[in-house]
C-alpha cells in the first residue's frame, strides 16, 4: 500500500497496461504533454506508435476507436472534458453502443474512453457537465465512476483488459484526492458495489465525485447520533442492483447523491430500481441529492449553490433518517 | 479591387482599439496571476490586429461568432469593457450576469453572438446567421472567428461547403496562431488551411495578422463581397499566441515544454500594437497624443476593474430564470 493521488494512480494503470499488452494504444488531444495530467510520461516510455496527439476532431476520435478495435487494437481514447463527448457523440451512440448487437455479436470493441466531468472549477456550462446519464441510457456501453485512487487504478485496468466499450469518468477538480493504493497488479471488477461504511439508520448511495462529500456528511450525522450506511456502486453499467437493494432494505431509508442534473439522473434511475425491488422495506421516500435542472453557472457562488455538498447531503439524510 | 488606404483618423481608431484590448488583457493577466479571477482565462495578447481590423469594417448590426479566446472580439465589436470585466469577475453586473465568464462573453445587442467553450462551436452558428440574413434579404453579414486548431473540426468543412453552395454572406477569419493548446499546429494539420476554403471555391486571402492595416484591407474587401451577395470569403491571418494557452499554463505543463522562449521573443518584435504605433509616429502623429490616448485607456481599464470589484456577486437563483424564456427551470 502507498498513499497516492487519483491522477498518478490512473497514470500507473495506463503505464502498466501498455507495458503488459503491446496492442494497447492511447490517443487524444494534447495527451503527449498531458493537459489533464493522467497521460504524462507515456510518450517517453512508449513512443508515438503507442500514444499520440490528435487534431481537434472528436467526431473522428470516437469513430476511429471503433475501427481501430476492429483492426485489432485495444484503444484508449482521451476526450479531455466530458462535454467533448457531445462533439464525439455520434460514433458513441450510433456505432460503439450498437455495433455488437447489429452485427449479430461479431463486433468486439475493447475501447476505453476517458473523460473528466463535473463542476467546481468555474469553467462554466460547456466544461462542467456530468454527462454520464446519457451514456448510461445508451445501453451498449459500460460506465465506471471511480471515487478513490485505488478504484480508479483497478477499474481502469479492468476497462482496458475488457472487450466492451467502457467510459471511465474522471472526477474533475477532485483528481487530487489522496488514498491508499495496493502495490502490484490488481483489478477492480465491474458491477461490484463497495460498502464504504456500515450504519443502521440511513443508507447513502454515492459515487464518483460525490463520495467525498458523502463521507463528510456521514461524519456530521454521527455527531447527531445518526449512523449512516454508505455504499458506492463504483460502476453504473453494470450496476450492482443486488447490493443497492440489500443496503436499502437494511435501513429502509435511502438518500442517493449524484452530480448529474436531477431529471433522468442516475440517482433517479437507482430510486426507480429501489421503488421496484425494495418497496416493502422502505420506511421513507427515497431522496435524491443532485444538481438542479440548470446548466452549471460560471460564478463560484452560483456553482456552489448547484453542486451537492456535505451540508446538503447531511440535511437530507437527517430528514430521511427521522422521517 | 483597388486596395483602400485608411485615413489618419482610421489609423488612430485602429490603434486605439488594439491598445484597449491589449491593456484590458494585461490587466486580466495580472489579476489572473493574483488569483482574483475564477476559472480559465485565455488571453488575446499578440492577436489584437485581427479582431480590430475585421470589426472596424463591420456595422453594429453585423454578427460575429468568437472563440474561447474571445475578449478581443468582444471589445473590437463594441462590447462594453465594464460589462466584460464584471463578467470575468463573476459579478451580476457582468454582460452575462456572471453565468458565462471569460469563455462566454456575449452581447447580442452588439451582434456579438458569443465567445465559445466548444472549439469549432461558432462555425455553424455563424453559418446559420448568414443563412437567415440571406433568406430575409437583409444586408448584414456574419463573421466566424476561429483558430487553426478549430479548422480541423469536420464542421468547418461542412460550413465551407454549405456557405459556398448557397452563397451566404459569411466571412471566415482563421487566426493562425500556430498552436492548439500545447500542440504545434504543424503536428496535427495536413496542408494549408486556406486550401480547404479554396477547394470549395471560396475567395481566400492570406494576410499578416500582426499588421492591422493589412487585416483591415483584406476584411474590407471580403465583407463587401459577402454583403453584396456574392457568397462567403475566407481570410487566413498569420499571427502568434504570445501568452500561454491559458493563464497559469505552467501548472498544467508540469515542466513540459512545447515551444522555445526564443520563438516568443522573435514574435514580440512583430508586436501588432507597437507596429501600428510606429506607423502613426511615421505619419506624423505626436507622441504626446499617443501618450494621452494610453492614459485615457488606462483610466477606462481602471474604471472597468473598479466597477467589477464593487459589483455584487452573481445571483445563483437567477440561473433558474435564465434557462428558458418565460419558463422557470
Ligand atoms: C470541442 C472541444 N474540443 C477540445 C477543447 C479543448 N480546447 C480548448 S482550446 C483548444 C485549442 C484550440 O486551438 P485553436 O482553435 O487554434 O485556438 P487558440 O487556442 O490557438 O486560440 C482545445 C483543444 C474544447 N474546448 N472544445
Amino acid at each position: 500500500m502507498a498513499r497516492k493521488r487519483m491522477i498518478p494512480a490512473i497514470n500507473e494503470a495506463l503505464v502498466e497496461e501498455m507495458s503488459r499488452d503491446p496492442k494497447v494504444i492511447v490517443y487524444g488531444e494534447d495527451v503527449e504533454l498531458a493537459i489533464m495530467g493522467d497521460t504524462r510520461g507515456l510518450l517517453d516510455k512508449f513512443g508515438r506508435d503507442r500514444i499520440r496527439n490528435t487534431p481537434i476532431c472528436e467526431a473522428t476520435l470516437t469513430g476511429m476507436a471503433v475501427g481501430a478495435a476492429a483492426a485489432g487494437c485495444r484503444v484508449v481514447v482521451h476526450m479531455m472534458f466530458s462535454n467533448f463527448l457531445y462533439t464525439g457523440f455520434d460514433a458513441i451512440a450510433n456505432q460503439m453502443a450498437k455495433l455488437r448487437l447489429m452485427t449479430g455479436g461479431q463486433a468486439v470493441m475493447p475501447i476505453t474512453v476517458i473523460a473528466s466531468y463535473g463542476g467546481g472549477g468555474s469553467n462554466a456550462a460547456q466544461h462542467s457537465d456530468s454527462g454520464y446519464p446519457a451514456l448510461v441510457n445508451l445501453g451498449g456501453v459500460n460506465v465506471v465512476m471511480p471515487a478513490t485512487p485505488a478504484d480508479a487504478k483497478g477499474l481502469l485496468k479492468t476497462a482496458i483488459r475488457g472487450n466492451n466499450p467502457t467510459f471511465f469518468m474522471e472526477a474533475g477538480g477532485r483528481g487530487g484526492e489522496m488514498g491508499e493504493v495496493p502495490d502490484g497488479d490488481y483489478t477492480v471488477p465491474f458491477g461490484k458495489a463497495a460498502t464504504v461504511r456500515e450504519g443502521k439508520d440511513v443508507t447513502i448511495i454515492a459515487f464518483g465525485s460525490m463520495l467525498k462529500p458523502a463521507v463528510e456528511a456521514a461524519k456530521k450525522l454521527e455527531s447527531s447520533g445518526i449512523e449512516a450506511e454508505l455504499i458506492d456502486p463504483r460502476t453504473l453499467v453494470p450496476l450492482d442492483e443486488e447490493a443497492l437493494v440489500a443496503a436499502a432494505r437494511k435501513t429502509g431509508r435511502v438518500v442517493i447523491v449524484d452530480e448529474a442534473r436531477d431529471r433522468c439522473s442516475v440517482a433517479s434511475h437507482i430510486a426507480a430500481v429501489l421503488a421496484d425491488k425494495a418497496f416493502g422495506s422502505l420506511k421513507a421516500p427515497v431522496k435524491r441529492v443532485t444538481v438542479p435542472n440548470v446548466c452549471m453557472p460560471y460564478a463560484p457562488n452560483a456553482e456552489k449553490r448547484m453542486i451537492p455538498d456535505a451540508d446538503r447531503i447531511a440535511r437530507v439524510a437527517t430528514e430521511t433518517a427521522r422521517a | 479591387m483597388p486596395t483602400t488606404e485608411p485615413t489618419k483618423d482610421q489609423l488612430l481608431a485602429l490603434y486605439e482599439r488594439m491598445l484597449l484590448i491589449r491593456r484590458m488583457e494585461e490587466r486580466l493577466r495580472a489579476d489572473a496571476a493574483a488569483g482574483n479571477l475564477p476559472g480559465a482565462v485565455h488571453l488575446y495578447i499578440g492577436q489584437e490586429a485581427i479582431a480590430t481590423g475585421v470589426c472596424a469594417r463591420l456595422r453594429d448590426t453585423d454578427l460575429i461568432t468568437s472563440t474561447h479566446r474571445g475578449h478581443g472580439h468582444f471589445l473590437a465589436k463594441g462590447g462594453d469593457p465594464k460589462a466584460m470585466m464584471a463578467e470575468i469577475w463573476a459579478k451580476r453586473t457582468g454582460i452575462c450576469k456572471g453565468m458565462g465568464g471569460s469563455m462566454h462573453v456575449a452581447d447580442f445587442s452588439k451582434g456579438i453572438l458569443g465567445a465559445n467553450g466548444i472549439v469549432g462551436g461558432g462555425f455553424a452558428i455563424a453559418t446559420g446567421a448568414a443563412l437567415a440574413i440571406k433568406l430575409t434579404h437583409d444586408t448584414r453579414v456574419s463573421v466566424a472567428f476561429f483558430g487553426d486548431g478549430a479548422a480541423n473540426q469536420g464542421v468547418f468543412m461542412e460550413c465551407l461547403n454549405v456557405s459556398s453552395l448557397w452563397k451566404l454572406p459569411l466571412v471566415f477569419v482563421c487566426e493562425h496562431n500556430q498552436f492548439s493548446e500545447f500542440t504545434p499546429s504543424v503536428d496535427i494539420t495536413s496542408g494549408d488551411i486556406a486550401d480547404r476554403a479554396r477547394a470549395f471555391k471560396i475567395p481566400t486571402t492570406v494576410v499578416d495578422g500582426n499588421d492591422v492595416v493589412a487585416v483591415w484591407q483584406a476584411a474590407g474587401e471580403a465583407i463587401e463581397r459577402a454583403r453584396s451577395g456574392d457568397g462567403p470569403c475566407f481570410i487566413q491571418a498569420h499571427t502568434y499566441r504570445i501568452q500561454g494557452h491559458l493563464e497559469a499554463e505552467d501548472l498544467f505543463l508540469a515542466g513540459g515544454k512545447y515551444r522555445e522562449k526564443q520563438e516568443i521573443d522573435e514574435w514580440r518584435k512583430r508586436d501588432p500594437v507597437e507596429r501600428q504605433k510606429q506607423r502613426l509616429l511615421a505619419a506624423g502623429v505626436r507622441p504626446d497624443d499617443l501618450q494621452a490616448m494610453d492614459a485615457r485607456i488606462a483610466r477606462t481599464v481602471e474604471q472597468a476593474v473598479q466597477f467589477a470589484q464593487e459589483s455584487e456577486p452573481a445571483d445563483p437563483e437567477l440561473a433558474f430564470d435564465l434557462m428558458f424564456v418565460g419558463q422557470k427551470a
